[in-house]
């Protein structure tokens, strides 16, 4: 049969083809990734050389570069100054990356999951529940797996929460934004005067004090030993969902058509949720809850190169850690020698982006 | 493109009971290589339910779904939906989605974690959209498409899965009259095998081999069009005096709705007027 629309693709299809499948204005994606890594590098050299001490960024790198190879830079400076950078700013700014990275990731995947652009670990409870975790933990120590049983109660309580809130959002039917933020809103608070609670009732002072640590996210008094886990599970739960970020884009067509396009959405959900879970854990085991970040910079990065996960999630992770030491840097200089919690400037800029978000929204 | 082989699909005595409430009943079906099947029936008879059991997206209380004689229920997702596509009302939203990116989908079964797109995916995806006359949209934002674009470009994702077999939920709902006749011609050119359910009789007649009739969750008749649409079915199934010719050009059945006969029969929930 002679079809109508047979010849076209003979006609144009292959010169199609070669070009760029997004005619949208958007920059080439290696020039979006290598912008990304730039500014994460700036963002990084300024937070290592702002301060209290004064340092300069040539000499930020002189010590940097010569801790690597002892060759690759002179020692020009004073010892405190090599001290101040190795073992103050460095493991702080590291990890600020590594927490902004993982909460800009798992913000992106939860939004898949629920398909919609408005979840983010804490609207959704998971950052409360891994908080309880950890409170748990510091007011009834058990130690059975030494440095990892507190992201691992984190880790639990984070589950625990996801599992929730997301059953609650969707049990009578279709989950929609409201249903999901009551859920998420609702959740997050039992839990947080939950967290509350087991704090007044403890006669442990260290527990109130991290309590408050955990509640209004910080990441002050960052050591090595407090870098290593969280950077790792951040590391490695990012590359595992690069690994499945074709069956991420599924989520995004709707449950049947991904049923229909071969993925088993039970048995893949239960492992998204699983690995947020862990990554939650692990970070606020370490920051305590920090909001928004995992809501607006999966919207930038969609701005920036699409929803395509393949091409959104190292977008978001680089992102994701930028700006998390940016905000740190803020936090930590904008009323020095005094520091706010880096969770109430995240919220202050987070929390009218989603109201704005909410208005878009509805207004469709 | 190389044409893929037409398969085998049947359903077996398909129960579905959800809530205690049957849904489909003992419902048994069977579609030849490269033949098309209409399924037709008021709304609620079991249509979607029963398109859903043979795409893998619900599975039966009872009863086998069997792709070229294999059980789909055991075997592995990506394995069948690299030999069965489906259209179903679901769409993408919210999220930027462009039409590449939705009809690239439809690559995913073929390819495994970390493999990205080359040239001959590229060239599938851009191919499927202009079969259906959508190549032009393929940097557009999904979301912003009118209803009968975003349903092309549903129907072209099915086409990117490269598959022998596709079973589509109404594929024609939002299209106009030209692109319906389109994408019906467009199925039939593939020579694939086809399960479709259409609200449109008319439609239905004109490009299915075989018409396939549910009622209340049972099927009612199976059959060629001329055989199945009678005046008597029509009646019994969805309640309308309706009067069915031979097209003298055609040779295809044609029904025309008598309006003001019996109006007492008619049911508001058994009737489709979309």
């Amino acid at each position: 049969m002679t079809g109508v629309a047979e010849p076209r693709l003979s006609e144009g299809g292959t010169t199609r083809v070669t070009a760029a499948p997004h005619p949208r204005a958007r920059l080439p994606y290696p020039l979006v990734l290598a912008l990304l890594g730039a500014l994460v590098l700036v963002a990084a050299t300024a937070g290592i050389a702002a301060g209290s001490v004064r340092i300069s960024p040539g000499q930020v790198w002189g010590i940097l570069l010569h801790q690597v190879h002892p060759a690759l830079a002179d020692p020009v400076w004073s010892p405190v100054r090599e001290t101040i950078v190795m073992d103050v700013r460095l493991p702080r700014v590291l990890l600020c990356a590594a927490v902004g990275a993982g909460l800009s990731v798992c913000g992106m995947v939860l939004q898949a999951v629920v398909r919609n652009p408005l979840a983010d670990p804490m609207l959704l409870g998971v950052s409360s529940g891994a908080m309880v975790g950890a409170v748990l933990l510091v007011v009834f120590p058990v130690a059975w797996f030494g440095l990892f049983s507190l992201p691992l109660a984190a880790f639990g309580g984070a589950l625990l929460a996801l599992v929730l809130v997301y059953f609650l959002a969707r049990s009578g039917g279709r989950m929609t934004t409201v249903r999901l933020v009551l859920a998420g809103v609702a959740t997050a608070e039992v839990l947080t005067a939950v967290a509350s609670y087991l704090v007044i009732t403890s006669d442990d002072p260290r527990a109130a004090e991290s309590a408050l640590r955990w509640m209004l996210g910080g990441l002050a008094g960052t050591t090595w030993t407090l870098l290593w886990i969280p950077a790792a599970v951040v590391l490695a739960g990012t590359a595992a969902l690069l690994g499945l970020s074709r069956p991420l884009n599924l989520l995004l067509a709707g449950e049947e058509a991904a049923a229909a396009l071969g993925l088993d959405v039970h048995r893949f959900r239960a492992a998204l949720f699983v690995l947020v879970a862990l990554m939650i854990g692990a970070i606020v085991a370490v920051s305590g809850s920090i909001g928004f970040v995992g809501l607006i910079m999966p919207h930038a990065v969609r701005l920036l190169v699409g929803a395509d996960h393949r091409r959104a999630l190292p977008a978001a992770a680089l992102l994701g850690a930028g700006f998390l030491i940016v905000a740190d840097l803020a936090a930590r200089t904008l009323i020095s020698p005094e520091e706010i919690p880096v969770g109430i400037l995240t919220a202050l800029v987070g929390g009218p982006f989603f109201l704005f978000l909410m208005r878009r929204r509805a207004a469709r | 493109m190389t044409a893929p082989l037409a398969g085998t699909l049947q359903a077996e005595r398909v129960t579905v009971v959800i809530d205690g409430r049957p849904l489909l009943e003992a419902v048994s079906l069977a579609a030849a290589p490269a033949e098309i099947v209409g399924l037709v029936g008021p709304n609620g008879a079991g249509k979607s339910t029963l398109l859903r059991t043979l795409y893998r997206a619900r599975r039966p209380t009872s009863g086998r779904v069997l792709l070229d004689g294999e059980d789909i229920w055991r075997m592995p997702g990506r394995r069948l939906a690299r030999r069965l596509a489906a259209v179903l009302q679901e769409t993408p939203g919210d999220f930027e989605l462009t039409v590449y990116d939705v009809v690239a989908m439809g690559r995913t079964p073929h390819k495994r974690a970390f493999q990205g797109d080359d040239a001959a995916d590229r060239e599938i995806i851009v191919g499927s959209l202009a079969e259906l006359e959508a190549a032009h949209l393929v940097g557009a934002p999904f979301d912003r498409l009118s209803g009968g674009e975003k349903q092309r470009v549903l129907i072209a994702r099915a086409l990117a899965q490269r598959t022998g077999v596709l079973v589509l939920d109404e594929p024609t709902n939002h299209l106009d009259l030209r692109h319906q006749i389109d994408a019906l011609r467009l199925v039939r050119r593939l020579g694939v095998t086809t399960v479709v359910a259409l609200h449109d009789l008319n439609l239905a007649a004109s490009f299915c081999d075989r018409l396939h009739v549910l009622n209340a969750g049972r099927t009612v008749v199976s059959g060629p069009p001329g055989d199945v649409l009678t005046p008597q079915l029509l009646a019994d199934v969805y309640r309308v005096d309706a009067e069915v010719v031979e097209h003298p050009r055609s040779g295809h059945p044609q029904i025309t709705v008598l309006p003001d006969s019996n109006p007492e029969k008619w049911r508001a929930d058994d009737l489709d007027f979309a």
